[in-house]
């Protein structure tokens, strides 16, 4: 009770956030990192599952990859990584594209995959290309299982990205690895309470934003019992 | 005119599922494909649009093969009606039939007036034009899947089971208009049905498939009905059924139609 009392009075403090290297320098530096990493990583993994969904090649076998991707303990690839790459930003932000890959190929195949091969079907044999295809009927059809696998992916990179400050000086887990370290823990709690409150805010803006959608007038969404998933790390 | 040659579709493990066919359809004539399912039917149907192309032999549209013609190209000139609708649920009524219009180079407010005109062709009201397809009822959801195949005026129209999901009493009307709309478009349509009463309603001629898309008996409905070439044709129409053995019968002086086990249907004109 003590320590988290003043944990909260180091974060009532304002050179705290203000100083060189405060805790908003570094709120910013966590939430970059982790939309950087959330945005490289759909760049790749979003194209891929679609594509997989829409052809229906190769499922089992990316699921089983999938699968097996969300086991690796990604403080061990992170110090792997780090051995290789030394410090820095690099093997954080690839350990995290790795942490953040298969929730997000997930959702973008078993969403596209669900959706109803009928509509599929029909949009077909009316004359639409593929490309049509994937654009005006699947995509939009597996938006809601596709934003989900980005929510997933986007919370255990947020919690995950404190692992940044393992090899180099960025975001939250800076506060985290010193304050163990110098066995300063309000700093180390006050620097947890941060990320828990990035967390929940980006999960929020997240539940609000799916919300928003589908209580746009539509009916028949196929709701799919797939979801995406949470990395037990 | 849509002419078979020599057709056969293999699967991939070699399995026949339509074998050496050949028939034509005549050019604003109603041909219906009918036999039970896993036939071969559907197979032949969209060999027609290039949704599945054959093994071997050839299908011809006013002797042109299809499979010289790019497939997305060939789609949009025909129309093709499916058992399940085939709408995309998450677009109106009014975007869901102006979506072959649209994909032939219209402008939107161009394909969502000809859709609006669509809806009053299907006799579906208007108001119905910005509603979801989940919000019809099924036999409307048919209407908006015939009025969108006919959206960009093709001369071919594919029907696929169009009417299979659909209450007896609804199927009969939609029959009823599907003749009706006929009578004034003259399209060449195939359609696909296991149901002969629905042949006898719709077709110009009848071709009864047997298994692997072999052709029992081609022949007008009156042909089938009256001489089936075989025992599997005589069967599969039922000429043996009660409602298909018709008598006459005197109801004080009016002439009353009844089938064989005395039930009336009708009174007869002469």
């Amino acid at each position: 009770m003590e320590l988290l009392l003043q944990a909260f009075s180091w974060l009532l403090t304002p050179e705290s956030w203000t100083q060189q290297g405060g805790a908003l320098q570094r709120l910013f530096e966590h939430l970059g990192v982790t939309i950087g990493v959330v945005a490289l990583s759909a760049g790749i993994a979003l194209p891929l599952g679609v594509m997989i969904g829409h052809t229906r090649r190769w499922t089992t076998a990316v699921a089983l990859l999938a699968g097996a991707a969300r086991a690796i303990p990604t403080l061990g690839l992170l110090t792997l990584l780090g051995l290789a790459l030394g410090i820095g930003l690099g093997a954080p932000v690839l350990a995290l594209l790795v942490l953040a890959a298969p929730p997000l190929l997930a959702g973008a195949y078993a969403g596209v995959q669900a959706v109803d091969r009928a509509a599929v079907d029909g949009a077909r044999s009316v004359g639409m290309s593929e490309a049509q295809i994937i654009r005006s009927v699947e995509l939009p059809l597996a938006l809601p299982v596709i934003v989900g696998g980005i929510r997933s992916a986007t919370l255990q990179v947020v919690a995950t990205a404190t692992l940044a400050a393992y090899t180099s000086d960025t975001g939250l887990g800076r506060y985290i690895f010193s304050g163990l370290k110098s066995r300063d823990y309000p700093e180390l709690i006050a620097g947890s309470l941060l990320v828990i409150a990035l967390a929940l805010l980006l999960d929020g803006s997240f539940a609000l934003l799916m919300k928003r959608h589908a209580s746009a007038p539509r009916s028949d969404l196929k709701t799919t019992t797939t979801s995406p998933g949470r990395n037990p790390s | 005119m849509i002419e078979f040659d020599r057709v056969t579709k293999r699967y991939a493990d070699g399995s026949p599922a339509v074998a050496d066919v050949s028939f034509t359809v005549p050019s604003h004539k109603t041909v219906v494909l009918v036999g039970s399912s896993g036939s071969g039917k559907t197979t032949l149907l969209r060999m027609v649009n290039r949704m599945v192309d054959p093994t071997s032999g050839r299908v011809l549209i006013d002797d042109v093969d299809v499979t010289t013609m790019d497939p997305v190209r060939l789609r949009r000139s025909i129309g093709y009606v499916l058992q399940s609708g085939g709408l995309l649920p998450h677009r109106t009524v009014v975007e869901n039939i102006a979506i072959v219009p649209r994909l032939n180079g219209a402008t939107r407010p161009d394909a969502r007036e000809r859709a609006l005109t669509m809806l009053d062709t299907v006799g579906l009201d208007r108001d119905l034009a910005s509603r979801f397809p989940a919000q019809l009822s099924g036999g409307q959801q048919q209407r908006v899947g015939v009025a969108r195949a006919l959206a960009s005026d093709p001369n071919i129209l594919l029907m696929d089971e169009p009417f299979g999901a659909v209450d007896p009493i609804v199927r009969r009307s939609l029959q009823h208009e599907l003749r009706e709309l006929q009578r004034t478009l003259g399209k060449t349509i195939l359609f696909v049905t296991h149901d002969i009463d629905e042949a006898l309603a719709l077709a110009d001629e009848i071709i009864i498939v047997a298994a692997h898309g072999v052709i029992a008996q081609r022949g007008t409905p009156t042909e089938i009905l009256t001489r089936p070439a075989n025992a599997f044709v005589a069967e599969f129409v039922g000429v043996d059924r009660p409602e298909r053995r018709l008598r006459l019968a005197d109801a004080a002086g009016v002439e009353v139609v009844t089938d064989a086990s005395g039930r009336p249907i009708g009174t007869l004109e002469r």
